[in-house]
């Protein structure tokens, strides 16, 4: 089968962002934290591969650790909210009736209110930080999930294969877990590297306004915020971390589209 | 008696048509009754929107009757507690009409057949998983291999499997081999009858085709939108029809073959 080029575009640039955010873990260029204000605005040399910024710490490396902290939140908020959202999906189709009911009302003003508003919200009454920025990006997720689980978790009870496991005995949560959950697992996961995209632009989003990670930790939403006052002087600073965000957000956003062209008979069959 | 179903109705209701009307109510099943004793089979034979795939889903109690009862060893399926209901479901079990559809695509036919014994809490499941793919013809290998690996007709026999391994005094088949290529039809109608004789099954065998039905029954009853038009012993039901229904059923079936 030949793959589509969205998935293999996607698939590229998201190992290029999960590489980079890997190896800083270990290996950056320069230390980040390390500044020398004599060496501000430094132009790209062998040294600085990209330059320095306003107190002259190596730009590259700040980036690197960037996609650290991105990957994180973006992985840690799809995760939990993915999971909840996906485990009330379930339990909404499985139960029915006014459970069903509640569940997507409830996930129908999720979907109303303004994500980044919550966001602030939490970070007003808790205080800004990375945990915070994370539960409020789990949060705006919940409801997506619930969506996507039920709609095809209601698909997958109407198959005959459920029926029989009804007849074997198993009750809803056993049929939900052995036989809903597998079978829908493949939604699931594209929507997950979907959310993955938003997530990354919602943490950059919640960085820039400071309601994310804290200094020095670098956040990419952050050097925006901080390059914001230095536009004129030195454009470079906003337009890298503005280059990362949009290559890590198309690509995962690219990787879904992809991963669902794959894994979707209907559009598999009319290609 | 293993199977006694008394004047057994079940109505849907319809979507509304007017806000200010009452939604249409439909009749699926209209006061049906009918008996199965031990080792024995009935046939219900109807065209689709008959009610008998109906009757099937509340034989297997997968839904209520709004009247009447079902009896299954005498135990009344709607009157069982839960926990009661799911340890008598091992002793009916069903085989589905769609054999792309009633296994898990994700899981091995080794672990769809196991699945009532789990249930169950059985000892001993890989052995009587073997011996269910023997008895229905296929090898202890197939065990571990996932259904698309299969043709129709081997997982017709992979479904009978996974219905025969808990070793049930009844087994519902609701157009069983409907879906098959006419020549793999007899193979699993044969496999059904040996199966019948050596486990001692009681077979309620549902479908559109009078001469499937036929072919297999003891006893006949024949639906038509929810009513029952007649019943009786298959050889007199067949020789001499006493609704027309029936006999434009037996002619065409007689056209066909």
């Amino acid at each position: 089968m030949k793959l589509p080029v969205n998935l293999l575009i996607g698939a590229v640039l998201v190992a290029l962002v999960i590489g980079a955010a890997a190896l800083s873990l270990v290996w950056t260029p320069q230390d980040f934290t390390v500044m020398n204000v004599r060496n501000k605005f430094a132009a790209p040399d062998t040294i600085h591969w990209l330059g320095t910024d306003q107190l002259g710490r190596d730009l590259a490396s700040q980036l690197m650790a960037g996609a650290r902290n991105s990957m994180a939140v973006a992985l840690a908020a799809v995760l939990l909210g993915g999971s909840i959202g996906t485990a009330l999906g379930l339990l909404a189709a499985a139960i029915g009736g006014w459970v069903e009911d509640l569940v997507m009302r409830i996930a129908d003003i999720g979907f109303a209110f303004p994500a980044l508003l919550f966001a602030i919200m939490l970070a007003a009454v808790f205080g800004p930080s990375l945990t915070n920025a994370v539960l409020a990006i789990a949060f705006i997720n919940i409801p997506v999930f619930a969506r996507v689980a039920r709609a095809a978790a209601n698909q997958v009870w109407t198959r005959e294969y459920v029926a029989a496991a009804r007849a074997a005995g198993l009750d809803r949560f056993a049929i939900s877990r052995d036989h809903i959950l597998p079978n829908i697992a493949a939604p699931v996961i594209v929507q997950a590297t979907i959310e993955f995209a938003v997530a990354i632009l919602a943490e950059a989003a919640l960085s820039y306004l400071g309601l994310g990670a804290q200094p020095p930790s670098p956040t990419w939403g952050r050097m925006l915020s901080e390059a914001q006052t230095l536009m004129y002087q030195a454009p470079q600073l906003a337009i890298y971390p503005g280059l990362c965000i949009v290559a890590a957000v198309m690509g995962f956003g690219l990787l879904g589209d992809g991963l669902r062209d794959v894994t979707d008979p209907r559009l598999v069959r009319e290609r | 008696m293993i199977l006694d179903v008394r004047n057994v109705t079940r109505r849907y209701r319809l979507p509304r048509r007017a806000l200010l009307q009452p939604p249409p109510v439909l009749v699926a099943v209209d006061n049906a009754s009918l008996s199965i004793d031990r080792g024995q089979t009935l046939g219900i034979v109807g065209e689709s929107g008959s009610g008998k795939s109906t009757l099937a889903r509340m034989v297997m109690a997968f839904e209520r009757p709004d009247q009447g009862t079902i009896r299954f060893d005498g135990h009344d399926l709607n009157a069982l507690s839960t926990a009661e209901l799911r340890r008598l479901r091992q002793r009916f079990q069903m085989v589905f009409q769609d054999p792309y559809g009633s296994l898990d695509p994700r899981r091995t036919v080794g672990w769809s057949i196991a699945e009532p014994l789990r249930v169950m809490g059985a000892p001993d499941t890989a052995r009587r998983v073997d011996e269910a793919l023997d008895h229905v013809g296929l090898r202890a290998a197939d065990a571990g291999k996932y259904p698309h690996e299969f043709s129709g007709g081997q997982r017709q026999r992979i479904a009978i499997a996974r219905a025969i391994v808990t070793r049930p005094a009844l087994l519902v088949a609701d157009e069983a081999v409907s879906a098959l290529d006419v020549s793999v039809q007899a193979q699993i109608l044969n496999l059904l009858m040996d199966l019948q004789d050596e486990l001692g099954l009681a077979m309620l065998f549902i479908s559109h085709d009078l001469a499937v039905v036929a072919s297999i029954c003891d006893h006949l009853m024949v639906m038509q939108h929810g009513k029952t038009l007649e019943s009786g012993p298959a050889h007199q039901v067949l020789a001499a029809p006493s609704h027309p229904y029936t006999r434009s059923l037996l002619t065409a079936a007689g056209a066909a073959a």
